[in-house]
């Protein structure tokens, strides 16, 4: 099993090899980069280019690490036993199978994406080092110990609120996605508006690379707003003319709302080009 | 095999460990990468640092051990001699050739290379002397002196890894690099902690059941507080004189601060600290506040954090009336030392840079009465003193 980049995403050299060792090597690969630059998708595009199955378990800041493994329904074994239902005796009816289980006990290797690990609590990973070291874990309740049939492939992102820990880093690839230059982003749009017009997209990307230079952005644009805001010059027919502009300080860019998600940067925008145009 | 290679990352001070190397090693026993260069770094960087923040120390390590294999040649040499001489050889062309006359002919051009190069201890780049890249210096190669000669261009021209590691693109994530308001914030998110403090109102549901199958099945309701963030923290910023150079700086700090944490008391105070503090500094020398009437008010659970460049004449801390503002009846070591009493989460951030610090005596007293506990403003200074202070 290989990875070797799909049509529909566009990774890089670093990126194709170190997927690969995590596949190989059979370890998790933690991914790390700014919003909207594809870790997810990471993982989604690899199950899909290998034909697997993705199981996506999405962290929040309550989830426990062993709601990965299972959780005992305590609640409804209480209320069973209240209408007197037989099935209260076996208490492996009340456990219900989490993530990782099912990662493990599939028929054949699939790809687990564990998203957002540093949005849960500091022990999180900690909780979770047995397990996504030698694939196995136990389960008290019924005294059963789950070994994983096939390794799953492991993709963990974080967006860097926590630091994890030595010993869960130890485990891992790493790798950290930065932001697409020119030559990559030109790819990545073409991936997705195949049919896009040369000058468009050159002078689209002008303006966006460009905005995201402007100093004190709160959130500068990602390469996902730029795939909206392309989707919108598209949706509204907007000429590459309409882009351009001799001294391009002093215009603001057509459907800008697209780019700019938050009304200080938006403003902070506005008044730089209104001073642009007074000092000309 | 290769193991100067990982005694060379520990020198450089990131941490590998040996589980890493072994998983670096038995990637190539494996064959993940063909054998090439550019492969190997990739792998080696994805299995051995674990955060964008090193990338940039690893760039440069990998750089001074592969110097020598980039160049075929052995990789102890710190500068290629022989091929340098043996690829300016094969570069000459008869024009070449004439130039080199005009520099006054081949051996005195030779004998100039060699004294360059001992002059020369590491690598070059730019500059209109040393021999190495994009210099106007006749040695080197992307150059522009006419009458230089072009050693080794060809080679390392192509778009081999070399260039990746030498473009240096993570230099910004290197933690010693000074701050932004987002770095500070992620630093200071380590000190963000959950506890249970208040009135019980939010329904314990683990307890409630536990109880309630314990109960024999009769409902056992159970209430706990609600889960906020308990970090206290009191903020106290130098303002004025010397630390007017470095004022954006604890503007940023204390922006970043006050989105961090749900209890933020900030106050003010020159050089540093004696018998009141103020709030607003318009106003300091109307609304005042008693540093006792604030050790308090304030639980000692407070975190204390300091920020300043601690540089001052040694008086305005240890003499009585040593204050350049007005007569202070104790001294500023006395106010400090009784607050770190008060408050044993205490920390001292400051922003002139760290080499600096040895030769400022104001800065060696301030350090001491915090037992050391004087951090720079950079990243790694930040996330050493949150770490601290979370502990």
């Amino acid at each position: 099993m290989r990875f070797k980049g799909s049509p529909t995403y566009v990774a890089t050299d670093d990126l194709k090899l170190a997927v690969n060792a995590a596949i190989t090597l059979q370890r998790p690969l933690l991914v790390k980069g700014e919003p909207g630059t594809g870790k997810t998708r990471l993982a989604i595009e690899v199950a899909e280019s290998l034909g697997l199955p993705l199981l996506e378990w999405h962290i929040k800041s309550t989830t426990k690490a062993l709601q990965g493994l299972y959780e005992y329904d305590a609640v409804s074994r209480l209320r069973d036993s209240q209408l007197g239902d037989p099935r209260v005796h076996d208490i492996a009816n009340y456990i219900v199978k989490g993530m990782l289980w099912q990662a493990f006990t599939a028929e054949r290797p699939v790809v687990l994406l564990i998203d957002e690990v540093d949005k849960a609590d500091i022990e999180f990973p900690n909780d979770l080092l047995r397990e996504l070291d030698r694939m196995e874990f136990y389960v008290y309740e019924t005294r059963e110990l789950v070994k994983a049939r096939h390794r799953p492939i492991v993709f963990i992102t974080s967006n860097n609120e926590k630091e994890l820990p030595d010993a869960f880093l130890r485990r891992c690839f790493f790798h950290y996605i930065r932001f697409p230059d020119k030559e990559t982003m030109e790819a990545i749009v073409a991936v997705h508006f195949p049919g896009l017009k040369k000058s468009l997209l050159r002078e689209a990307l002008e303006v966006f690379f460009e905005l995201r230079e402007v100093p004190g952005l709160k959130k500068k644009p990602s390469t996902s707003e730029l795939l909206d805001w392309l989707k919108l010059l598209l949706a509204e027919d907007i000429s590459p003319e309409a882009l351009r502009s001799k001294d391009r300080k002093t215009i603001i860019p057509p459907l800008h709302g697209a780019l700019l998600k938050n009304e200080q940067d938006v403003h902070l925008f506005e008044r730089l080009v209104f001073m642009a145009r007074q000092n000309r | 095999m290769l193991t100067g290679f990982f005694l060379k990352l520990k020198a450089a001070k990131i941490p590998v460990s040996i589980k890493e190397w072994l998983t670096l090693m038995e990637g190539m026993h494996k064959g993940v990468i063909e054998p090439s260069i550019d492969q190997f770094y990739y792998l080696a960087r994805t299995s051995l640092v674990k955060d964008e923040s090193n990338y940039d120390k690893f760039d440069r390590a990998f750089g001074e051990y592969f110097k020598g294999v980039e160049t075929l040649l052995g990789a102890e040499a710190d500068i290629p001699l022989e091929w340098l001489l043996k690829q300016a050889e094969l570069n000459l062309s008869p024009e070449e050739k004439a130039l080199i006359e005009s520099l006054g002919g081949w051996d005195k051009l030779m004998e100039e290379l060699r004294k360059r190069l001992a002059e020369q201890k590491g690598r070059h780049q730019g500059g209109s002397k040393m021999i190495g890249t994009a210099g106007t210096s006749p040695f080197g190669a992307y150059g522009y002196n006419p009458e230089g000669i072009r050693i080794g261009q060809e080679r390392s021209r192509n778009r081999s890894a070399v260039k990746v590691w030498d473009q240096r693109e993570y230099a910004n994530y290197d933690s010693d690099v000074e701050l932004g308001t987002r770095n500070i914030k992620v630093a200071l998110r380590r000190l963000r902690k959950f506890a249970r403090e208040g009135a019980p109102e939010e329904l314990d549901l683990d307890t409630t059941i536990d109880k309630t199958a314990r109960n024999a099945g009769w409902l056992d309701l159970h209430l706990r507080p609600e889960r906020h963030n308990a970090v206290k923290v009191l903020l106290f910023l130098d303002v004025g004189g010397s630390m007017d150079d470095h004022v954006k700086l604890a503007q940023e700090l204390f922006s970043a601060a006050k989105t961090e944490f749900k209890h933020l008391e900030y106050f003010y105070f020159h050089n540093c600290l004696y018998d009141f503090v103020w709030k607003e500094n318009r106003r300091r020398h109307s609304e005042r506040t008693r540093t006792l009437d604030l050790m308090h008010k304030y639980g000692h659970d407070y975190k204390l954090i300091f920020v300043g460049d601690a540089t001052m004449s040694p008086y305005e801390i240890l003499q009585p009336g040593g204050s350049i503002e007005y007569h202070n009846e104790e001294a500023g070591a006395v106010w400090l030392r009784r607050m770190l009493d008060v408050y044993p989460k205490a920390i001292w951030l400051n922003p002139e840079p760290e080499q600096l610090w040895p030769y400022r005596q104001s800065i060696a007293i301030l350090r001491e009465i915090f037992a050391g506990r004087m951090y720079p403003t950079t990243i790694d200074g930040l996330e050493r003193a949150m770490r601290y202070l979370s502990k």
